[in-house]
């Protein structure tokens, strides 16, 4: 077929090397700008307030013993969340994919919860459920007799663990369940029709078919818990530092720049050489395949030890991704007052909580009603949707189209290193940098949705280019030939069959831009509270009331996050993918 | 279907472009004042608990003519790192919230112009810790170990009164305190132990606590929100602020007349935090700057402060709103270090606790 020369002047016209660049600029323009350059910046200030070179000083910094085990924990505990994660979220993405049932698309928008919520929030919830004091440990404590709680669960590493896969499932579950719901049932089948088990149709048939998408979830899930912050700092306790939290320290606590530098280096050398090392693997991996509706990929639950299996995982899901959720939930229509001299009353359920966020004694002009907080929280997340597409397809397209150039393979793993950046680092290279007109953005609300548009980009690239690297290319040449123009291919073709996969991308940059990853580390913030901003607020002073209406916040953070991913999914965008 | 993501799209750009976020309650609206030409623009630089009255900033703005911008930076010690390396070309032209602790980077880093604001003759010289008056005191607070009275109460044990009494078998399992390095309590903390014990007694006095079973978290809200006995835990002896029982009072649903918290105030039991302002080297708004600096010390702010951000007035003339008069307890005395020996000690006080407790 490429010997017709109808299809060759196609080539030459389009899919070469101008187009390859075009789709690059917007994504690097926007990387050099806003992320490179002032890392570079930062990095040569610190390294130059040493008194020592920047090699010896990264020498000094690897040599150290109390370095090297910081590593080896950061490493460590990214390994073992990554497995956990996967163990809970392959067999949901599974479910999710291959079955219909009912409450599906709620458990799938209640997965996602989590990932918006603020650390401290979080460690609230758990502290509620199986701290000292939790309801499993009193639980017990009646059941049994016990004068102590039998269980300790906060600051251990189990809370670490657990907090990463609960944060981090939503991931698996859909960017692996999106992309196994449209994978042809029929192609297992069939290898069990030619004797194969159920087990080895699995192993050879199905995972080669889905590690791309296992292998791009992995990846964020890793680098999401290798520079884990809040989690390790607030549920792990003093005992346990990350990178992360050495960054912080030496850079807040004791302002010695240059080895809070050096241990930033490494943070992105490592997100560099495991970036590199996804991409050698994901190269090799990666194969056309034919994508199926997925009316014809699902089912429903048909025996009985279907049924039994999947109210199992879904017992277990609920248990891990919903309860604390509940938790916070009932906490935030609670509120504990203490009698002058009695115990500690519980007052029944009430509505105080909300009633009171509406108010604010002293009229304090950093207090927001929660509408305009909610409403802010909604602008900087259209505002980080948009510009994540604008950045993010072309630089999804550029990959999965020329994977083998040298540009993209060079390219490709620089992608994902501001998930590795550390967020004090970048915060204070802001500051360095964009500080000439006409980029004085340091103050400027427009740095809010840039700095989540950071994080939610790597995303963006990661879920769509597997769903567009399957699509076969015989699909593509046959438009061309026919011929369409290698714009038209890219709207025709390859647009309606990842449209699946974008809905996915969508509602990552929606959540990560709600959650406020590490923004307040970024920013010199203007008078514009969001939701998470908001319930820092209450959360840092005293007193029942504060601590009650930042649960009742937090309860609204979640139904607004839930409301906001299933408005996106009913965008009908999900057609796209439907043929 | 591309119509539609077109439609989306179009839509989310025109909602971006017609509405800018909100901003919080007022700020940046022009106060009717009725004057046309455009008001100077004098902005503060501050950390994250910065809080301020809307009246206070009306009558402010009104009496000088200028419109007043906030910029929150991060805490305490992150918004100082902000204002430090922007020191070529500033942020703001003020900036609010160093605090005692930090008060030695900010003098060697040069990031404030010399201001003898004229309000300085009336505050107590023990809070002018910058002979140079780059830096002038607006507030104090205290952070001491407060206890939970009901539980006390109803064990019939008598609450600690001094540090020693901490280390004692009755009070086993009882306290929980910040991490230094992570918690701006948990570092006064620590120098209240150092003020008290010295150098040389600090690790052996922390050696007996890690004894007594001490539990050590790493920020305040999962002190007193997870741990304390108060609001749930199960240890009913925090690390927190002497404005904390009063806190309570003020935030209690129903009203109490008597606060839930006490204070261990005894002896040198508590380390004095005293927050400070300064001009930023290079501002234009010079004459502006040195307005709002005297405003700050004065009784139209300082009033302002309490129930804003819980911490009290350095000017004498400053009266404190009645729930802290009835529920305030200020100690008489507490721990003393100099800005100079926390900058320079800080890594390895650190470091040697870090060794003696955590390890």
């Amino acid at each position: 077929m490429n010997a017709n020369p109808s299809s060759l002047r196609v080539n030459k016209r389009g899919t070469g090397f101008q187009t390859g660049w075009l789709l690059w600029l917007p994504p690097l323009t926007f990387l050099v700008v806003f992320f490179f350059y002032p890392l570079a910046r930062i990095f040569s200030i610190s390294f130059g307030r040493g008194d020592q070179g920047i090699f010896s000083l990264l020498l000094q910094a690897l040599t150290s013993e109390n370095t090297r085990s910081i590593l080896g924990f950061t490493l460590g505990q990214a390994t073992l969340s990554m497995l956990l994660t996967l163990a809970l979220g392959l067999p949901g993405a599974y479910l999710f994919a291959r079955y219909r049932f009912r409450g599906k698309t709620l458990l799938r928008a209640l997965s996602g919860i989590p990932f918006v919520l603020p650390t401290v929030v979080v460690a609230a919830a758990f502290n509620a459920l199986l701290g000292p004091n939790g309801w499993l440990n009193m639980f017990l404590m009646n059941q049994f007799n016990l004068a102590h709680p039998p269980f300790n669960f906060m600051h251990t590493l189990g809370a670490i663990l657990l907090a990463h896969v609960f944060y981090n499932t939503t991931i698996v579950l859909r960017m692996v369940g999106d992309f196994w719901s449209h994978l042809d049932p029929h192609l297992a089948a069939a290898a069990e029709t030619l004797g194969a088990t159920r087990w080895q149709a699995f192993r050879r048939v199905s995972l080669p078919l889905l590690s791309p998408a296992i292998m791009a979830a992995s990846l964020l899930v890793f680098l999401f818990d290798f520079t884990s912050f809040g989690v390790i700092l607030l549920l792990g306790g003093p005992r346990f530092a990350t990178l992360e939290v050495e960054i912080y320290t030496q850079t807040v606590n004791l302002f010695n720049l240059p080895t809070a530098a050096s241990l930033s280096l490494l943070q992105l050398v490592c997100t560099l050489a495991i970036s590199v090392l996804y991409t050698r693997l994901a190269k090799r991996i990666a194969r056309p395949i034919t994508l199926r509706p997925v009316l014809l990929t699902q089912k429903g639950l048909a025996s009985s030890r279907q049924k039994l299996a999947a109210g199992v995982l879904i017992a277990a899901l609920l248990i891990v991704l919903v309860t604390p959720l509940a938790a916070l939930g009932a906490r935030s229509f609670t509120r504990y007052g203490t009698a002058p001299r009695g115990e500690v009353v519980q007052q029944g359920w009430t509505l105080e909580n909300y009633r009171q966020l509406s108010e604010d004694p002293q009229s304090s002009i950093f207090f927001v009603p929660p509408t305009q907080a909610i409403r802010n929280s909604l602008l900087y997340a259209a505002a980080t949707v948009l510009l994540s597409l604008l950045i993010g397809a072309p630089s999804a397209w550029a990959l999965a189209r020329r994977t083998s150039s040298r540009l993209a393979r060079i390219l490709d793993p620089l992608l994902m290193l501001p998930l590795g950046a550390s967020a004090v680092t970048l915060g204070l290279g802001f500051i360095v940098t964009l500080s000439q007109p006409p980029l004085d953005l340091r103050t400027s609300p427009v740095l809010l949705p840039i700095a989540h548009t950071l994080v939610a980009f790597p995303f963006f690239v990661r879920s769509l280019v597997p769903a567009l690297q399957s699509i076969q290319p015989n699909l593509k040449q046959a438009a061309a030939a026919l011929g369409a123009a290698p714009r038209q291919v890219m709207l025709y073709i390859d647009l309606p069959l990842v449209g699946r996969a974008l809905l996915v991308a969508v509602v990552f940059a929606f959540t990560i831009s709600i959650g406020e990853f590490g923004a307040s580390a970024l920013l010199a913030r203007p008078e514009f509270p969001t939701v998470p901003v908001a319930i820092f607020r209450f959360l840092s002073r005293p007193g029942a009331i504060n601590f009650g209406m930042a649960m009742a916040l937090s309860t609204l953070l979640m139904l607004v996050t839930a409301g906001g991913m299933l408005a996106i999914e009913r965008l009908r965008l999900a057609e796209v993918g439907e043929f | 279907m591309l119509k539609r993501v077109f439609i989306i799209g179009m839509l989310s750009i025109l909602g971006w472009a017609a509405c800018t976020p909100a901003p919080a309650s007022g700020v940046g609206e022009p106060n009717g004042s009725g004057s046309t030409a455009p008001r100077p623009i004098l902005t503060v630089m501050t950390h994250d608990s910065f809080e301020i009255s809307q009246a206070v900033v009306d009558a402010f703005e009104s009496q000088h003519a200028v419109e007043l911008r906030f910029l929150k930076a991060g805490d305490a010690g992150t918004a100082l790192n902000k204002a430090i390396l922007a020191r070529d070309n500033p942020l703001a032209d003020v900036f609010y919230g160093v605090d005692n602790t930090f008060l030695s980077r900010a003098i060697a880093e040069d990031i404030f112009e010399p201001y003898a604001s004229p309000v300085l003759e009336a505050l107590p010289d023990e809070f002018k810790l910058d002979p140079g008056n780059r830096a002038l005191p607006v507030d104090y607070g205290d952070v001491c170990v407060n206890f939970d009275r009901r539980f006390f109460a109803d064990s019939d044990q008598a609450p600690p009164k001094t540090l020693q009494d901490l280390t004692a078998e009755e009070y086993r399992g009882q306290l929980v305190i910040e991490n230094p390095a992570t918690s701006s309590p948990g570092l006064a903390f620590l120098l209240a132990t150092i003020g008290t014990f010295g150098e040389d007694g600090y690790l052996d006095y922390w050696a007996a606590l890690v004894d007594n079973d001490v539990l050590v978290v790493n920020d305040w809200e999962s002190a007193y929100y997870g741990e304390y006995s108060l609001h749930g835990g199960s240890r009913p002896l925090v690390v927190s602020y002497g404005s904390s029982p009063p806190a309570e009072v003020y935030f209690a649903d129903p009203p109490v007349d008597e606060t839930p918290s006490g204070v261990v105030s005894g002896g040198t039991s508590c380390f004095r935090q005293i927050e400070f302002v300064g001009i930023l080297r290079g501002t234009e708004l010079r004459r502006l700057a040195e307005a709002w600096v005297d405003f700050m010390l004065s009784p139209a702010f300082q009033e302002d402060m309490p129930l804003n951000m819980f911490v009290f007035p350095v000017n004498p003339a400053a009266s404190l709103p009645p729930v802290f008069r009835e529920h305030l307890v200020i100690p008489e005395t507490t721990a003393h270090l100099t800005p100079d020996q926390i900058t320079r000690n800080r890594e390895s006080w650190i470091d040697s606790w870090t060794e003696v407790v955590l390890r």
